[in-house]
Protein backbone atom coordinates (compact mmCIF):
# COMPACT_ATOMS: atom_id res chain seq x y z
CA UNK A 1 0.00 0.00 0.00
CA UNK A 2 1.27 3.58 -0.84
CA UNK A 3 2.38 5.87 1.62
CA UNK A 4 -0.84 8.25 3.05
CA UNK A 5 -0.70 11.45 0.72
CA UNK A 6 -2.69 12.69 4.10
CA UNK A 7 -2.51 11.72 8.03
CA UNK A 8 -5.25 12.90 10.38
CA UNK A 9 -3.83 11.89 13.69
CA UNK A 10 -5.44 12.16 17.76
CA UNK A 11 -7.34 15.60 16.22
CA UNK A 12 -9.55 17.80 18.64
CA UNK A 13 -10.83 21.18 18.17
CA UNK A 14 -12.43 23.52 20.37
CA UNK A 15 -13.98 26.58 19.54
CA UNK A 16 -12.68 30.13 21.50
CA UNK A 17 -16.43 29.75 22.80
CA UNK A 18 -15.23 26.50 24.50
CA UNK A 19 -17.12 24.58 21.93
CA UNK A 20 -15.16 21.04 21.43
CA UNK A 21 -15.82 20.18 17.43
CA UNK A 22 -13.35 17.13 17.13
CA UNK A 23 -12.52 14.60 19.56
CA UNK A 24 -9.82 12.52 18.12
CA UNK A 25 -9.98 11.76 14.95
CA UNK A 26 -7.58 9.73 13.41
CA UNK A 27 -7.10 8.70 9.51
CA UNK A 28 -5.27 8.28 6.64
CA UNK A 29 -5.70 9.17 2.88
CA UNK A 30 -3.67 7.49 0.17
CA UNK A 31 -2.91 9.30 -2.97
CA UNK A 32 -5.89 9.01 -5.70
CA UNK A 33 -8.14 7.94 -2.99
CA UNK A 34 -11.99 9.90 -3.34
CA UNK A 35 -12.85 10.06 0.50
CA UNK A 36 -16.67 11.07 1.57
CA UNK A 37 -17.11 12.59 5.14
CA UNK A 38 -20.76 12.47 6.04
CA UNK A 39 -22.79 13.60 9.26
CA UNK A 40 -25.40 15.38 10.35
CA UNK A 41 -25.90 19.56 10.65
CA UNK A 42 -22.92 19.98 13.53
CA UNK A 43 -21.13 17.14 13.26
CA UNK A 44 -17.80 18.93 12.54
CA UNK A 45 -17.55 18.15 8.80
CA UNK A 46 -16.58 21.93 7.93
CA UNK A 47 -14.41 21.75 11.08
CA UNK A 48 -12.30 19.50 10.42
CA UNK A 49 -11.86 20.09 6.63
CA UNK A 50 -10.59 23.51 7.65
CA UNK A 51 -7.56 21.93 9.85
CA UNK A 52 -6.49 20.07 6.34
CA UNK A 53 -5.31 22.93 5.01
CA UNK A 54 -4.27 24.97 8.21
CA UNK A 55 -6.91 27.14 7.95
CA UNK A 56 -7.61 25.92 11.83
CA UNK A 57 -4.57 24.69 13.77
CA UNK A 58 -4.73 21.85 15.73
CA UNK A 59 -5.04 22.05 19.70
CA UNK A 60 -4.42 18.45 20.04
CA UNK A 61 -3.31 15.74 17.89
CA UNK A 62 -1.83 16.80 14.55
CA UNK A 63 -2.50 16.83 10.77
CA UNK A 64 0.41 15.29 8.13
CA UNK A 65 0.15 16.37 4.60
CA UNK A 66 3.22 14.45 2.31
CA UNK A 67 5.12 13.70 5.65
CA UNK A 68 4.91 17.60 6.99
CA UNK A 69 3.20 18.01 9.71
CA UNK A 70 1.44 21.15 9.29
CA UNK A 71 2.60 23.73 11.88
CA UNK A 72 2.09 27.83 11.00
CA UNK A 73 5.90 27.61 9.79
CA UNK A 74 4.56 25.46 7.01
CA UNK A 75 1.16 26.89 6.11
CA UNK A 76 1.67 28.23 2.68
CA UNK A 77 3.44 25.16 1.54
CA UNK A 78 0.58 23.18 2.84
CA UNK A 79 -1.91 25.60 0.86
CA UNK A 80 -0.37 24.41 -2.57
CA UNK A 81 -0.58 20.76 -1.59
CA UNK A 82 -4.61 20.89 -0.27
CA UNK A 83 -6.72 23.02 -2.72
CA UNK A 84 -10.04 23.54 -0.93
CA UNK A 85 -13.15 24.67 -1.94
CA UNK A 86 -15.70 26.53 0.08
CA UNK A 87 -19.14 25.73 0.71
CA UNK A 88 -20.68 29.25 -0.75
CA UNK A 89 -18.62 30.04 -3.96
CA UNK A 90 -19.70 33.42 -3.17
CA UNK A 91 -17.19 33.40 -0.39
CA UNK A 92 -14.29 32.42 -2.49
CA UNK A 93 -15.27 34.79 -5.51
CA UNK A 94 -14.12 38.50 -5.54
CA UNK A 95 -12.24 39.85 -8.53
CA UNK A 96 -13.44 41.54 -11.03
CA UNK A 97 -13.16 38.98 -13.54
CA UNK A 98 -13.48 35.24 -13.41
CA UNK A 99 -9.93 34.81 -15.16
CA UNK A 100 -8.54 36.91 -12.23
CA UNK A 101 -10.13 35.10 -9.76
CA UNK A 102 -8.85 31.80 -11.04
CA UNK A 103 -5.19 33.58 -11.26
CA UNK A 104 -5.91 34.72 -7.64
CA UNK A 105 -4.23 31.59 -5.70
CA UNK A 106 -1.51 30.55 -8.70
CA UNK A 107 -0.34 34.38 -8.34
CA UNK A 108 -0.02 34.00 -4.64
CA UNK A 109 2.25 31.59 -5.60
CA UNK A 110 4.36 33.42 -7.17
CA UNK A 111 4.25 32.08 -10.42
CA UNK A 112 5.47 33.70 -14.10
CA UNK A 113 2.51 35.81 -15.46
CA UNK A 114 2.72 33.47 -18.58
CA UNK A 115 2.70 30.01 -16.07
CA UNK A 116 -0.49 31.96 -14.80
CA UNK A 117 -2.29 32.28 -17.81
CA UNK A 118 -1.67 28.90 -18.59
CA UNK A 119 -2.85 27.65 -15.66
CA UNK A 120 -5.69 29.44 -15.99
CA UNK A 121 -6.37 28.55 -19.22
CA UNK A 122 -6.01 25.10 -18.37
CA UNK A 123 -7.89 25.00 -15.37
CA UNK A 124 -11.43 26.72 -16.69
CA UNK A 125 -11.10 24.15 -19.68
CA UNK A 126 -10.89 21.11 -16.91
CA UNK A 127 -14.34 22.76 -15.57
CA UNK A 128 -15.97 24.12 -18.69
CA UNK A 129 -15.96 27.38 -17.95
CA UNK A 130 -13.50 28.99 -20.35
CA UNK A 131 -16.05 31.17 -21.76
CA UNK A 132 -16.72 32.90 -18.69
CA UNK A 133 -12.70 34.03 -18.26
CA UNK A 134 -14.12 37.99 -18.98
CA UNK A 135 -17.13 37.66 -17.39
CA UNK A 136 -17.99 38.93 -13.80
CA UNK A 137 -18.23 36.29 -11.36
CA UNK A 138 -21.18 38.15 -9.40
CA UNK A 139 -23.46 37.75 -12.91
CA UNK A 140 -23.19 33.99 -12.77
CA UNK A 141 -25.08 31.54 -12.51
CA UNK A 142 -24.74 29.34 -9.48
CA UNK A 143 -23.71 26.07 -11.38
CA UNK A 144 -21.39 28.86 -13.00
CA UNK A 145 -19.72 29.99 -9.47
CA UNK A 146 -19.27 27.00 -8.68
CA UNK A 147 -16.94 25.45 -11.60
CA UNK A 148 -15.03 29.00 -11.48
CA UNK A 149 -14.57 28.18 -7.64
CA UNK A 150 -13.19 24.56 -8.60
CA UNK A 151 -10.98 25.87 -11.27
CA UNK A 152 -9.51 28.42 -8.80
CA UNK A 153 -8.52 25.46 -6.60
CA UNK A 154 -7.27 23.52 -9.60
CA UNK A 155 -5.04 26.44 -11.09
CA UNK A 156 -3.25 25.77 -8.25
CA UNK A 157 -2.18 22.25 -8.95
CA UNK A 158 -2.65 20.64 -5.49
CA UNK A 159 -2.36 17.06 -4.54
CA UNK A 160 -5.70 17.20 -2.68
CA UNK A 161 -8.54 18.26 -3.26
CA UNK A 162 -10.94 19.18 -0.19
CA UNK A 163 -14.71 20.25 -1.10
CA UNK A 164 -17.26 21.53 1.26
CA UNK A 165 -20.95 20.88 0.20
CA UNK A 166 -19.52 20.98 -3.23
CA UNK A 167 -23.19 20.18 -4.75
CA UNK A 168 -25.19 22.57 -2.22
CA UNK A 169 -27.48 24.81 -4.30
CA UNK A 170 -27.06 23.04 -7.65
CA UNK A 171 -29.52 22.54 -10.15
CA UNK A 172 -29.81 18.22 -11.64
CA UNK A 173 -27.92 19.32 -14.55
CA UNK A 174 -25.16 21.15 -13.11
CA UNK A 175 -25.12 18.82 -10.10
CA UNK A 176 -24.52 16.03 -12.92
CA UNK A 177 -21.55 17.55 -14.41
CA UNK A 178 -19.76 18.26 -10.93
CA UNK A 179 -20.55 14.75 -10.73
CA UNK A 180 -19.05 13.89 -13.91
CA UNK A 181 -15.90 16.21 -12.65
CA UNK A 182 -14.98 14.93 -9.29
CA UNK A 183 -15.12 11.28 -10.92
CA UNK A 184 -12.56 12.21 -13.73
CA UNK A 185 -10.38 14.59 -11.32
CA UNK A 186 -6.76 12.84 -10.72
CA UNK A 187 -6.70 14.33 -7.49
CA UNK A 188 -6.69 12.87 -3.83
CA UNK A 189 -10.19 14.04 -3.09
CA UNK A 190 -12.07 14.72 0.47
CA UNK A 191 -15.53 15.50 -0.29
CA UNK A 192 -17.81 16.45 3.19
CA UNK A 193 -21.55 16.45 1.65
CA UNK A 194 -25.39 15.61 2.70
CA UNK A 195 -25.66 14.54 -1.05
CA UNK A 196 -25.22 10.45 -0.03
CA UNK A 197 -25.83 9.81 -3.95
CA UNK A 198 -23.02 11.85 -4.82
CA UNK A 199 -20.54 10.46 -2.46
CA UNK A 200 -21.70 7.10 -3.58
CA UNK A 201 -21.26 7.85 -6.97
CA UNK A 202 -17.87 9.45 -6.31
CA UNK A 203 -16.09 8.19 -3.86
CA UNK A 204 -14.66 4.64 -3.21
CA UNK A 205 -14.38 4.91 0.93
CA UNK A 206 -16.69 6.92 3.15
CA UNK A 207 -15.72 8.52 7.10
CA UNK A 208 -18.56 9.03 9.49
CA UNK A 209 -18.69 12.09 12.06
CA UNK A 210 -21.37 12.00 14.62
CA UNK A 211 -21.03 14.68 17.52
CA UNK A 212 -17.35 15.43 16.45
CA UNK A 213 -15.85 11.85 16.79
CA UNK A 214 -15.44 9.71 13.60
CA UNK A 215 -17.45 6.44 14.47
CA UNK A 216 -17.34 4.78 11.07
CA UNK A 217 -14.50 4.10 8.05
CA UNK A 218 -15.69 2.47 5.38
CA UNK A 219 -16.70 1.46 1.36
CA UNK A 220 -19.92 3.23 0.51
CA UNK A 221 -21.82 0.07 0.33
CA UNK A 222 -21.06 -1.18 3.87
CA UNK A 223 -21.70 2.33 5.35
CA UNK A 224 -25.10 2.31 3.49
CA UNK A 225 -26.26 -1.05 4.14
CA UNK A 226 -25.63 -0.37 8.39
CA UNK A 227 -29.48 1.41 8.79
CA UNK A 228 -28.32 1.07 12.37
CA UNK A 229 -25.23 3.77 12.04
CA UNK A 230 -27.11 6.11 10.06
CA UNK A 231 -29.79 6.18 11.79
CA UNK A 232 -27.70 6.95 15.47
CA UNK A 233 -25.48 9.38 13.14
CA UNK A 234 -29.23 10.78 11.68
CA UNK A 235 -28.38 10.03 8.14
CA UNK A 236 -30.60 8.33 5.58
CA UNK A 237 -29.59 5.52 2.88
CA UNK A 238 -29.25 7.29 -0.99
CA UNK A 239 -31.92 8.26 -2.14
CA UNK A 240 -30.80 5.63 -5.32
CA UNK A 241 -30.58 3.34 -2.57
CA UNK A 242 -34.38 4.08 -0.84
CA UNK A 243 -36.13 4.22 -4.35
CA UNK A 244 -35.00 0.34 -4.54
CA UNK A 245 -37.46 -1.93 -3.96
CA UNK B 1 -37.40 46.62 -4.25
CA UNK B 2 -35.98 47.75 -1.29
CA UNK B 3 -33.49 50.30 -0.63
CA UNK B 4 -30.57 47.83 -0.16
CA UNK B 5 -31.47 45.77 -3.37
CA UNK B 6 -31.10 49.64 -5.01
CA UNK B 7 -28.17 49.77 -3.37
CA UNK B 8 -26.49 46.59 -4.04
CA UNK B 9 -27.68 47.03 -7.74
CA UNK B 10 -26.12 50.52 -8.18
CA UNK B 11 -23.00 49.10 -6.86
CA UNK B 12 -23.11 46.39 -9.94
CA UNK B 13 -24.00 48.80 -12.41
CA UNK B 14 -20.74 51.11 -11.30
CA UNK B 15 -18.59 47.87 -11.57
CA UNK B 16 -20.45 46.98 -14.84
CA UNK B 17 -19.13 50.35 -15.89
CA UNK B 18 -15.92 49.46 -14.91
CA UNK B 19 -16.07 46.10 -17.01
CA UNK B 20 -17.09 47.19 -20.15
CA UNK B 21 -14.62 48.03 -23.03
CA UNK B 22 -14.53 52.10 -22.96
CA UNK B 23 -12.26 54.93 -24.33
CA UNK B 24 -11.88 55.38 -20.62
CA UNK B 25 -11.55 51.98 -19.08
CA UNK B 26 -8.77 51.32 -21.81
CA UNK B 27 -6.32 54.12 -20.35
CA UNK B 28 -3.97 53.35 -18.13
CA UNK B 29 -5.26 53.43 -14.34
CA UNK B 30 -1.74 56.05 -13.51
CA UNK B 31 -3.00 58.19 -16.58
CA UNK B 32 -6.50 58.70 -14.73
CA UNK B 33 -5.46 58.72 -10.83
CA UNK B 34 -2.61 61.61 -11.93
CA UNK B 35 -5.33 63.32 -14.00
CA UNK B 36 -8.13 63.10 -11.27
CA UNK B 37 -5.28 63.97 -8.69
CA UNK B 38 -4.41 67.43 -11.00
CA UNK B 39 -7.90 68.23 -10.90
CA UNK B 40 -8.56 68.21 -7.70
CA UNK B 41 -5.75 70.17 -7.03
CA UNK B 42 -6.74 72.67 -9.68
CA UNK B 43 -10.05 73.15 -7.64
CA UNK B 44 -9.15 74.10 -4.32
CA UNK B 45 -6.83 76.10 -5.38
CA UNK B 46 -9.23 78.64 -6.16
CA UNK B 47 -10.26 81.68 -4.14
CA UNK B 48 -12.90 80.76 -1.58
CA UNK B 49 -15.32 82.87 -3.32
CA UNK B 50 -14.70 81.70 -6.32
CA UNK B 51 -18.28 80.43 -8.38
CA UNK B 52 -18.38 80.84 -12.06
CA UNK B 53 -15.15 80.81 -12.26
CA UNK B 54 -15.10 77.09 -11.34
CA UNK B 55 -17.88 76.32 -13.76
CA UNK B 56 -15.84 75.21 -16.80
CA UNK B 57 -14.67 72.61 -14.69
CA UNK B 58 -17.64 70.79 -14.81
CA UNK B 59 -16.78 70.04 -18.22
CA UNK B 60 -14.38 67.62 -17.06
CA UNK B 61 -16.53 65.04 -14.89
CA UNK B 62 -19.32 65.63 -18.01
CA UNK B 63 -16.21 64.24 -20.49
CA UNK B 64 -15.09 61.26 -18.20
CA UNK B 65 -18.71 59.98 -17.88
CA UNK B 66 -19.62 60.08 -21.89
CA UNK B 67 -15.84 58.31 -22.19
CA UNK B 68 -17.04 55.87 -19.85
CA UNK B 69 -20.38 55.34 -20.88
CA UNK B 70 -21.30 55.72 -17.18
CA UNK B 71 -24.52 56.97 -16.34
CA UNK B 72 -24.57 60.12 -14.56
CA UNK B 73 -27.82 59.60 -12.89
CA UNK B 74 -25.96 56.53 -10.38
CA UNK B 75 -23.55 59.06 -9.87
CA UNK B 76 -25.28 62.56 -9.02
CA UNK B 77 -27.38 60.18 -6.75
CA UNK B 78 -24.04 58.97 -4.70
CA UNK B 79 -22.69 62.63 -4.71
CA UNK B 80 -26.28 63.97 -3.45
CA UNK B 81 -26.02 61.34 -0.48
CA UNK B 82 -22.66 62.52 0.52
CA UNK B 83 -23.79 65.97 -0.17
CA UNK B 84 -24.66 66.45 3.76
CA UNK B 85 -21.18 66.17 4.80
CA UNK B 86 -20.37 69.81 2.28
CA UNK B 87 -23.29 71.05 3.49
CA UNK B 88 -21.82 70.77 6.96
CA UNK B 89 -18.94 72.41 6.42
CA UNK B 90 -20.63 75.80 4.44
CA UNK B 91 -23.53 75.81 6.38
CA UNK B 92 -22.64 78.74 8.79
CA UNK B 93 -20.30 80.85 6.36
CA UNK B 94 -23.56 83.18 5.29
CA UNK B 95 -23.99 84.40 9.45
CA UNK B 96 -20.31 84.38 10.35
CA UNK B 97 -19.13 86.51 6.80
CA UNK B 98 -21.91 88.88 6.06
CA UNK B 99 -19.19 90.90 4.26
CA UNK B 100 -21.32 92.24 1.08
CA UNK B 101 -20.33 91.40 -2.23
CA UNK B 102 -21.24 93.46 -5.43
CA UNK B 103 -23.11 90.78 -8.31
CA UNK B 104 -22.86 92.02 -11.96
CA UNK B 105 -26.28 93.90 -12.52
CA UNK B 106 -25.88 96.02 -9.64
CA UNK B 107 -27.03 93.10 -7.41
CA UNK B 108 -25.15 92.29 -3.61
CA UNK B 109 -24.77 89.14 -1.76
CA UNK B 110 -23.33 88.52 1.44
CA UNK B 111 -19.76 86.43 0.91
CA UNK B 112 -20.71 83.83 3.07
CA UNK B 113 -23.51 82.83 0.83
CA UNK B 114 -20.76 83.24 -1.87
CA UNK B 115 -18.44 80.62 -0.10
CA UNK B 116 -21.07 78.13 0.80
CA UNK B 117 -22.15 78.05 -2.98
CA UNK B 118 -18.08 77.42 -3.74
CA UNK B 119 -18.08 74.94 -0.99
CA UNK B 120 -20.71 72.99 -2.78
CA UNK B 121 -19.11 73.27 -6.07
CA UNK B 122 -15.87 71.96 -5.40
CA UNK B 123 -17.39 68.80 -3.61
CA UNK B 124 -19.91 68.21 -6.49
CA UNK B 125 -16.91 68.75 -9.37
CA UNK B 126 -13.86 66.57 -6.61
CA UNK B 127 -16.41 64.18 -5.67
CA UNK B 128 -18.30 63.05 -8.82
CA UNK B 129 -14.84 63.02 -10.97
CA UNK B 130 -13.10 60.83 -8.26
CA UNK B 131 -16.76 58.39 -8.64
CA UNK B 132 -16.02 58.30 -11.61
CA UNK B 133 -12.48 57.34 -11.78
CA UNK B 134 -13.79 54.18 -9.51
CA UNK B 135 -16.95 53.71 -12.20
CA UNK B 136 -14.24 54.10 -14.83
CA UNK B 137 -11.59 51.62 -13.91
CA UNK B 138 -12.74 49.56 -11.02
CA UNK B 139 -11.41 48.92 -8.01
CA UNK B 140 -8.59 46.35 -8.60
CA UNK B 141 -6.33 48.28 -11.51
CA UNK B 142 -7.01 51.67 -9.24
CA UNK B 143 -5.32 49.59 -6.62
CA UNK B 144 -2.72 48.31 -9.05
CA UNK B 145 -2.01 52.04 -10.55
CA UNK B 146 -1.74 53.11 -6.99
CA UNK B 147 0.80 51.22 -6.66
CA UNK B 148 2.51 51.47 -9.30
CA UNK B 149 2.41 55.36 -8.35
CA UNK B 150 4.22 54.33 -5.13
CA UNK B 151 1.16 54.03 -2.69
CA UNK B 152 1.88 51.61 -0.34
CA UNK B 153 0.60 47.98 -0.21
CA UNK B 154 -0.91 48.39 2.93
CA UNK B 155 -3.27 51.26 2.05
CA UNK B 156 -4.51 49.55 -1.72
CA UNK B 157 -5.24 46.25 0.15
CA UNK B 158 -6.99 48.06 2.75
CA UNK B 159 -9.16 49.88 -0.11
CA UNK B 160 -9.72 46.66 -2.00
CA UNK B 161 -10.39 44.88 1.43
CA UNK B 162 -13.08 47.49 2.34
CA UNK B 163 -14.85 47.12 -0.97
CA UNK B 164 -14.97 43.51 -0.68
CA UNK B 165 -16.56 43.57 2.83
CA UNK B 166 -18.90 46.99 1.89
CA UNK B 167 -19.95 44.09 -0.65
CA UNK B 168 -20.56 41.38 2.30
CA UNK B 169 -22.48 43.84 4.56
CA UNK B 170 -24.47 45.12 1.82
CA UNK B 171 -25.52 41.53 1.30
CA UNK B 172 -26.37 40.33 4.32
CA UNK B 173 -27.88 43.95 5.28
CA UNK B 174 -30.33 42.90 1.84
CA UNK B 175 -31.00 39.48 3.40
CA UNK B 176 -31.99 40.34 6.53
CA UNK B 177 -34.52 43.42 5.80
CA UNK B 178 -36.31 40.61 3.01
CA UNK B 179 -36.23 38.58 5.95
CA UNK B 180 -37.73 40.84 8.27
CA UNK B 181 -40.10 42.56 5.75
CA UNK B 182 -41.32 39.21 4.69
CA UNK B 183 -42.81 38.57 8.61
CA UNK B 184 -42.51 42.11 9.97
CA UNK B 185 -43.60 44.62 7.79
CA UNK B 186 -41.58 47.79 7.26
CA UNK B 187 -38.79 48.70 9.13
CA UNK B 188 -40.24 51.81 9.70
CA UNK B 189 -41.17 52.61 13.11
CA UNK B 190 -39.71 49.80 14.65
CA UNK B 191 -38.61 49.66 18.22
CA UNK B 192 -34.97 50.77 19.09
CA UNK B 193 -34.64 47.64 20.94
CA UNK B 194 -35.39 45.27 17.70
CA UNK B 195 -33.25 47.91 15.75
CA UNK B 196 -30.12 47.39 18.24
CA UNK B 197 -31.30 43.79 18.13
CA UNK B 198 -31.16 44.23 14.17
CA UNK B 199 -27.97 45.99 13.86
CA UNK B 200 -26.21 43.26 16.47
CA UNK B 201 -27.43 40.46 14.31
CA UNK B 202 -26.18 41.91 11.32
CA UNK B 203 -22.42 42.93 12.53
CA UNK B 204 -22.35 39.25 14.09
CA UNK B 205 -22.96 37.97 10.80
CA UNK B 206 -21.35 40.14 8.20
CA UNK B 207 -18.20 39.18 10.89
CA UNK B 208 -19.16 35.25 10.55
CA UNK B 209 -19.09 35.79 6.31
CA UNK B 210 -15.90 37.79 6.19
CA UNK B 211 -14.52 35.04 8.24
CA UNK B 212 -15.13 32.74 5.61
CA UNK B 213 -14.24 35.43 2.83
CA UNK B 214 -10.81 35.35 4.69
CA UNK B 215 -10.51 31.45 5.09
CA UNK B 216 -11.04 31.46 1.27
CA UNK B 217 -8.04 34.01 0.49
CA UNK B 218 -6.00 32.19 3.07
CA UNK B 219 -7.00 28.82 1.35
CA UNK B 220 -5.72 30.19 -2.01
CA UNK B 221 -2.18 30.89 -0.63
CA UNK B 222 -2.95 34.72 0.38
CA UNK B 223 -0.15 36.00 2.68
CA UNK B 224 -1.37 39.20 3.29
CA UNK B 225 -0.37 40.66 -0.18
CA UNK B 226 -3.00 40.61 -2.86
CA UNK B 227 -1.02 39.77 -6.42
CA UNK B 228 -0.36 42.28 -9.20
CA UNK B 229 -1.62 41.74 -12.30
CA UNK B 230 -0.27 44.22 -13.95
CA UNK B 231 -1.26 44.01 -17.73
CA UNK B 232 -1.36 47.65 -18.36
CA UNK B 233 0.81 50.04 -20.53
CA UNK B 234 1.30 53.83 -21.04
CA UNK B 235 0.42 54.23 -24.32
CA UNK B 236 0.82 57.72 -26.37
CA UNK B 237 -3.39 57.72 -25.80
CA UNK B 238 -2.28 57.50 -22.31
CA UNK B 239 0.28 60.90 -22.34
CA UNK B 240 -2.19 62.42 -24.48
CA UNK B 241 -5.12 62.50 -21.61
CA UNK B 242 -3.15 63.64 -19.32
CA UNK B 243 -1.53 66.57 -20.78
CA UNK B 244 -4.65 67.25 -22.74
CA UNK B 245 -6.72 67.78 -19.77
CA UNK B 246 -3.83 69.26 -17.31
CA UNK B 247 -3.40 71.96 -20.35
CA UNK B 248 -7.29 72.33 -19.79
CA UNK B 249 -6.74 72.92 -16.14
CA UNK B 250 -4.33 75.52 -16.44
CA UNK B 251 -6.06 77.13 -18.72
CA UNK B 252 -9.37 77.31 -16.78
CA UNK B 253 -6.77 78.27 -13.53
CA UNK B 254 -5.63 80.76 -15.46
CA UNK B 255 -8.07 82.62 -17.50
CA UNK B 256 -11.44 83.44 -15.71
CA UNK B 257 -13.49 81.64 -18.76
CA UNK B 258 -17.21 82.77 -18.82
CA UNK B 259 -15.79 86.62 -18.06
CA UNK B 260 -13.95 86.30 -20.81
CA UNK B 261 -16.55 84.35 -23.03
CA UNK B 262 -18.95 87.24 -21.36
CA UNK B 263 -16.54 89.75 -22.66
CA UNK B 264 -16.11 88.70 -26.26
CA UNK B 265 -19.83 88.26 -26.45
CA UNK B 266 -20.44 91.75 -24.82
CA UNK B 267 -18.39 92.70 -27.88
CA UNK B 268 -20.08 90.70 -30.66
CA UNK B 269 -23.24 92.09 -29.31
CA UNK B 270 -21.22 95.99 -29.32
Amino acid sequence: MSAPVLEVCALAFAYPDGQQALFDVSFAVTAGEAVGIIGSNGAGKSTLLLHLNGVHQAAQGHVVVNGQVVSRGNVQQVRRSVGMVFQDPDDQLFMPTVADDVAFGPSNMGLSTSEVASRVAQALDAVGAAHLAQRAPYRLSGGEKRAVALAGVLAMRPDVLVLDEPSAALDPLARRRLIHWLRELPHTRLIASHDLDLVQDVCSRVLVLREGRLVADGTPAAIFADAALLQRCHLEPPLRQQAKP
Amino acid sequence: MCNRDAALREIASLQDAAARDTPLGRLDPRAKILTVLGFAVVVVSFDRYAVTALLPLALFPLGLAAAGCIPLGVILRKVLIASPFALMVGLFNPWFDTQSVALAGGLHIGAGWLSLASIVIRFVLTVSATLLLVAGTGVVPLCHGLRALGVPPALTQQLLLLQRYTLVLTGEATRMQLAHALRGGALRGLPLAQWASLLGHLLLRALQRAQRVHQAMLSRGFAGALPVANSYGWHSCDTLFLLGCSAFFVLVRGVHLPQALGAVLLRVAA
